[in-house]
Parts: structure tokens; C-alpha cells; sequence
């Protein structure tokens, strides 16, 4: 019998390709940078599984020019926006992401840009780098601290709960939520569930780590600052739709909230002289959220692994 | 001092006014009013028959200032936890009360130190810039890749007030081990976070994350050195926001260089400022805060009522609510 195939379409994790060579014939785009549309479309054709990211377009003429014998398409992420899920359910294609893997990193990165911006790390680095940094005084690039603040999460997942859990110690006062449904996590960290209104007008760190969906998409817009305390900082390392960037620009151009740290931005990427890069109260960092060595190669294992434990068991 | 006449005080900079108001609620205050600080010379002359001082870290306090005030002195106050810029024992010896701020500056601290050593691990310096320079494409699975804290073993020299908050600040990013290094075990502490008391190389050797959460003393100026450098894992990560005097800079500058450690989290250098012409700057995998470790607007003004109070207590002979003692 002749091995099935995958493609993979893009530089991955040794580890990961050798593992899928134990089952399968493997064709790697071996690049760092996104294979062309057309270059995609011809090297699918045949092919039992696709093996991608999410900046790969998997619609219905992908999944036609890979032909009726594809059988599963797995991501190497958490989210699949970038997959036609109705397409693949009518075809009878599994569709495999790996959600556990890096909510740990992600939480992590989440935490770290909150503390960068309401401690001004940012303005901190510019200020030594541009010789703006003279003797140490007792009232300059002063932030405000997490200690008895009100930290809000939008989205109460593995990232929105382990943001919450490694915050925690910090000293935060409150911790509330929001999510479709209330989660019994929340009792482990004393988090209470309230509505959408409550959590803008009460957070004084507004952390948006939910999926994005219909009902979140654009979630965050000019009604939500509106809304939301003038000392208040938003994070944003889930999806960029979730948040209306122009309104974002206004909110922090005008200081109808404090500052903002952005990992995920609509569009994306922002081209280099887009306000919110210039803002002084804005970080943006570049989708790196789940950076940490050892969760991108569990990302590739694990999407490596879907694939083998769904082809080779059936 | 006459009985009658309010004592008089210096205060060397502009401080936060909840500090300065305390003061001036009962002495005759004479503040230098400026963000930048007095010159050699007219620092010494604002001394002159002082009561008491309130000065900055940046302030050097030794035999010729204290002689400058006089006989009167009775206490010092500094606007810091660290007190590496008074010479103690001058102090001692004309029974100069010294107070300092530490515990109330703890928190902010503890928290400047993890996001630099976030910022630092997590490859954020790195990251901004790209967004800058428009070197932001589409995600790549093995770009700007770092340590994560899941799993590491974090490594705490001196295990103080802001190494445990630090340490438990730490604890539920997935750290699977604390070890920590000083003058002596921390039982009690210690045990909160299950960290084990090891010796400064052997924490070296096995940490994945170099703390350093020590006062500048003469046992540990220039602890950080060439040697302990290379006794450091080359992945690993080294985070200072105690004093620059601990780290012999240049070696730490060949060791980044070089590969020998994976990266830096600075908070303080050799000198403050640091010129911006210095090699730390250029190097990608380390990062560079000016000595902001305390400065929030809470912690701040909480220091210098601390400070004032500290100062208030020496000039009724009370005992400070914290003095240093040798």
C-alpha cells in the first residue's frame, strides 16, 4: 500500500517532520514565509492531510484542489478562523487544533505586556536609549502598580484563567469575568462572574482572551471605552477583530483610558506608521504569544500527533 | 537647637509633597527644589547647621557632608531601601540616626522585576522593534522564540523581602524550582515557596533564571563576574534590579556577546545614567530600564512619608520606624 501523504506548509520542528515521516510521505514548504496561493494549490492535490498555521487560507478550492481524499486538516494553533469548518464538515474532514498545549505561554506573554504598560517599560527603554535618562528621581516614568487593582477578564478560557492565576499573587484587589457560561474556576481564584457593563466600568485591567467569534467580533469598540475608567489599561492577546482599532486609536489619542498592549491587531500585521505603534501608552508586539520554545514545539508535535492518532488509528 | 525653634531640615531634591508637607508641618524646611540635584558645593553649604537630612540615593553621605552639617545632625533619611551611599560607620560614630524605606517599596519592586524578567525572556525589546521597523510578516512558528518560566528552575541571590515577593510572584507561572543563595537560610519563607537553600555556584550552575535581589555591601560588589558568568547556563537568564555595583559590567557585556548567558534584564547599571553609547544597548537579547523599579505613584509618596516620618522620629530621639544599625 502506498503511504499517504502530508503536506506541511511551512518551515516546522524537525521533531515534528520526523514524526510524520515514522507514517507518511511528507512535503514540507521549507520557509519561513507563507507559501504562495498557487504553489499551495498544486501541492495539496493528493494529499490525506494538510498540516498548517493560521496564515494559511484553508477554503473550499483548497479543499477541492486537494481532492475527496483529504481527510484531515490540522492547524498549528488554537484558533481556526482561517479554516472554512462548514466546508470541512461537509466534505467529512477533521478539523484539529492544539488548544491546550500553549495557553500557559500565552498567559505568560499576556501578563507580560500588562506589566509593561501600566509599569511604562516601554518608555523606560526609549528613555535610556535616547539619553532622556538622568539621575534617578523619585517622580519620573512612575506607573501604577497591580496591588489593590480590579483585574477584568473577557473570555474566562485556559489563557483568561491562567492570566488571572499568575496575577493573583501580585496583590490584585478583585478579580471579575466574563464568558458565555460561568466556570467553577472561578470559585479557585475568587473571581466573580458579572455582565459585560460591569466588567468595562470596573476593571482597571481589561484582559481580552476570548476566541473570536460572532458575538465578539468587534466587541471592544467606541461604546465599550465609553464605558471604561480613564485610568484603565486594555490587553488584547487573543484576536484583533475582537477590538475596533480605530475606536482604539481615538480611546487612547484622547486618554478615555490609560494605555493599551496589543499582541494581535486587525489588520495584521499593522504596517510600521500606524498610530497605535506611535502611541507613547500603546505596546504592540508582533502575535508572539506563544513564543516560548518549548510550547511551539508542543504546538508542532501536537498537530503532528492529531494527525497520526486520527489517520493511522482508522 | 534653642527650646522653641523648629528643627531644621534639608531636603536634597523635590520629593513627592505628602513627604515634604509632613516635614514642614513642624521644622523649618529648606527643600532644593529641582528634579536635578544640588552641586558639591552648595549641597554642603545647605547642610550647614542642619537638624536632619532627607536625601537620594544618588546623594553621597561621608565624613566631609556630615561634617559640613555639624555637631546638630542628628539623622539622616534616605529615600531608598538601599543605603550603599551613606558611609555608616561616619554616621555611627557621631550618633547619626540612619532611616531607609524598605517593606513599603517591596511590592513595586518585586513586580518591576518580573516584567523585566518577562520582558527580557519573552524576547518583548525584540518584538516592539520589529512592529516598528516593519520587519512584522505573517507568524512564523520558530520566530523570536524564547525561555518560557514553565518548568525552569529560578534562581534568587539574596532572598530578602523583594526576593520572596519576587519568589512568590514567580510561583504560578509553572516554575517547577526555587533555589536561592545568601548569608543564611530562610526557613519560614523558604518554605512558602519550597525553595532550597544552595550555594551561589550551584545556583548558578542549575538555574534557568539568575535573580539578583541583594544589596550592594562589600561581599557582593561585583559578584557577577566573568567566573560566574561562565559557571551560568548559556540559556540562561539573568535579571538585576538591586544595585549595578553587583555585576562587573564589561564581563557581563563579553558574556552576552558571546553567548555565554542567554540574556539580560537591567534595571540598574554601572554608571546611572547609563551613556547611550554603551554596548548593552546594542545587543538584542538584553534589556535596559532606568532604575524604575519602585517608581509608582502609590510606592513614591508612600516612601517619602515614610521617609519624612523616619526623619521626624530621629529628630525627637524616638526610634525610627526603620533604622539602619550596624
Amino acid at each position: 500500500m502506498t503511504r499517504r501523504r502530508v503536506y506541511v506548509t511551512r518551515q516546522v520542528h524537525e521533531e515534528a517532520v520526523d514524526l510524520l515521516k515514522e507514517h507518511f510521505d511528507v512535503g514540507v514548504w521549507a520557509s519561513d514565509e507563507v507559501v504562495p496561493r498557487a504553489e499551495l494549490l498544486e501541492q495539496v492535490q493528493g494529499v490525506d492531510t494538510v498540516f498548517c498555521t493560521i496564515s494559511d487560507n484553508i477554503d473550499a478550492k483548497l479543499l477541492d484542489a486537494a481532492g475527496p481524499q483529504l481527510r484531515v486538516v490540522a492547524t498549528m494553533s488554537v484558533g481556526t478562523q482561517h479554516i472554512d469548518l462548514a466546508e470541512c464538515k461537509r466534505r467529512d474532514i477533521v478539523v484539529a487544533n492544539t488548544p491546550d498545549v500553549a495557553a500557559d505561554s500565552a498567559a505568560e506573554f499576556t501578563v507580560a505586556l500588562l506589566l509593561m504598560v501600566t509599569r511604562r517599560c516601554l518608555e523606560g527603554a526609549e528613555a535610556v536609549v535616547n539619553g532622556e535618562w538622568g539621575l534617578w528621581k523619585p517622580m519620573w516614568i512612575c506607573g501604577n502598580e497591580v496591588v489593590n487593582r480590579t483585574l477584568g477578564i473577557l473570555g474566562f478560557g485556559r489563557v483568561g484563567f491562567g492570566v488571572a492565576r499568575r496575577l493573583k499573587p501580585f496583590g490584585v484587589k478583585k478579580i471579575l469575568y466574563n464568558d458565555v457560561i460561568q466556570s467553577s474556576m472561578g470559585a479557585e481564584l475568587q473571581a466573580q462572574f458579572v455582565d459585560l457593563d460591569t466588567l468595562f466600568r470596573e476593571s482597571d485591567f481589561l484582559v481580552v482572551s476570548c476566541a473570536l467569534t460572532g458575538l465578539t467580533r468587534n466587541l471592544i469598540n467606541k461604546e465599550t471605552f465609553d464605558k471604561m475608567k480613564p485610568s484603565a489599561i486594555l490587553i488584547n492577546t487573543s484576536r484583533g477583530p475582537v477590538v475596533n482599532t480605530a475606536d482604539l486609536v481615538e480611546a487612547l489619542r484622547s486618554g478615555q483610558i490609560a494605555g493599551a498592549g496589543l499582541d494581535v491587531t486587525d489588520p495584521e500585521p499593522l504596517p510600521p506608521n500606524h498610530p497605535l505603534i506611535n502611541l507613547k501608552n500603546c505596546i504592540v508586539t508582533p502575535h508572539i504569544g506563544t513564543n516560548s520554545t518549548k510550547a511551539r514545539l508542543n504546538m508542532a508535535l501536537n498537530t503532528a500527533r492529531n494527525i497520526i492518532d486520527t489517520l493511522v488509528r482508522t | 537647637m534653642s527650646s522653641g525653634a523648629r528643627p531644621r531640615v534639608f531636603i536634597s531634591r523635590r520629593i513627592p509633597e505628602e513627604g515634604r508637607a509632613l516635614l514642614a508641618a513642624t521644622c523649618d524646611v529648606n527643600s532644593w527644589e529641582s528634579d536635578e540635584p544640588p552641586s558639591h558645593s552648595e549641597y554642603l553649604q545647605a547642610v550647614a547647621g542642619v537638624d536632619g537630612i532627607l536625601c537620594l540615593l544618588t546623594d553621597t553621605i561621608n565624613g566631609e557632608l556630615l561634617d559640613a552639617a555639624g555637631p546638630g545632625l542628628k539623622v539622616v533619611s534616605t529615600l531608598s531601601v538601599g543605603y550603599d551611599h551613606i558611609d555608616v560607620k561616619e554616621c555611627a560614630r557621631r550618633n547619626v540616626k540612619i532611616g531607609y524605606t524598605p517593606g513599603i517599596l517591596t511590592a513595586a519592586t518585586a513586580e518591576l522585576t518580573v516584567a523585566l524578567l518577562l520582558a527580557t525572556s519573552r524576547r518583548l525589546k525584540e518584538g516592539i522593534r520589529a512592529v516598528e521597523n516593519g520587519e512584522w510578516g505573517s507568524w512564523k512558528p520558530m520566530w523570536l522564540c524564547g525561555p518560557g518560566l514553565e518548568g525552569a528552575t529560578v534562581g534568587i541571590v539574596g532572598f530578602g523581602r523583594i526576593g520572596v515577593t519576587v519568589g512568590r510572584c514567580l510561583k504560578p507561572f509553572g516554575v517547577a524550582s526555587f533555589l536561592y543563595s545568601g548569608r543564611s537560610e530562610k526557613p519560614v519563607e523558604a518554605k512558602e515557596l519550597g525553595a532550597m537553600f544552595v550555594s551561589f555556584d550551584e545556583l548558578l550552575a542549575k538555574s534557568d533564571f539568575v535573580v539578583a535581589c541583594c544589596a550592594l555591601t562589600d561581599k557582593t560588589r561585583n559578584l557577577f563576574n566573568a567566573s560566574a558568568f561562565k559557571k551560568m547556563k548559556n540559556s540562561a537568564v539573568f535579571v538585576n534590579t538591586s544595585r549595578g555595583g553587583i555585576v562587573n559590567q564589561n564581563d557581563l557585556i563579553t558574556a552576552l556577546q558571546s553567548g555565554q548567558i542567554g540574556a539580560a534584564g537591567l534595571d540598574v547599571t554601572t554608571p546611572e545614567p547609563l551613556p547611550t553609547d554603551s554596548p548593552l544597548l546594542k545587543l538584542d537579547n538584553c534589556v535596559v530600564l532606568p532604575h524604575i523599579a519602585s517608581a509608582t505613584h502609590k510606592t513614591r509618596a508612600a516612601m517619602a512619608v515614610l521617609a519624612a516620618n523616619n526623619l521626624l522620629a530621629g529628630l525627637r530621639g524616638d526610634k525610627l520606624p526603620h533604622e539602619i544599625q550596624i
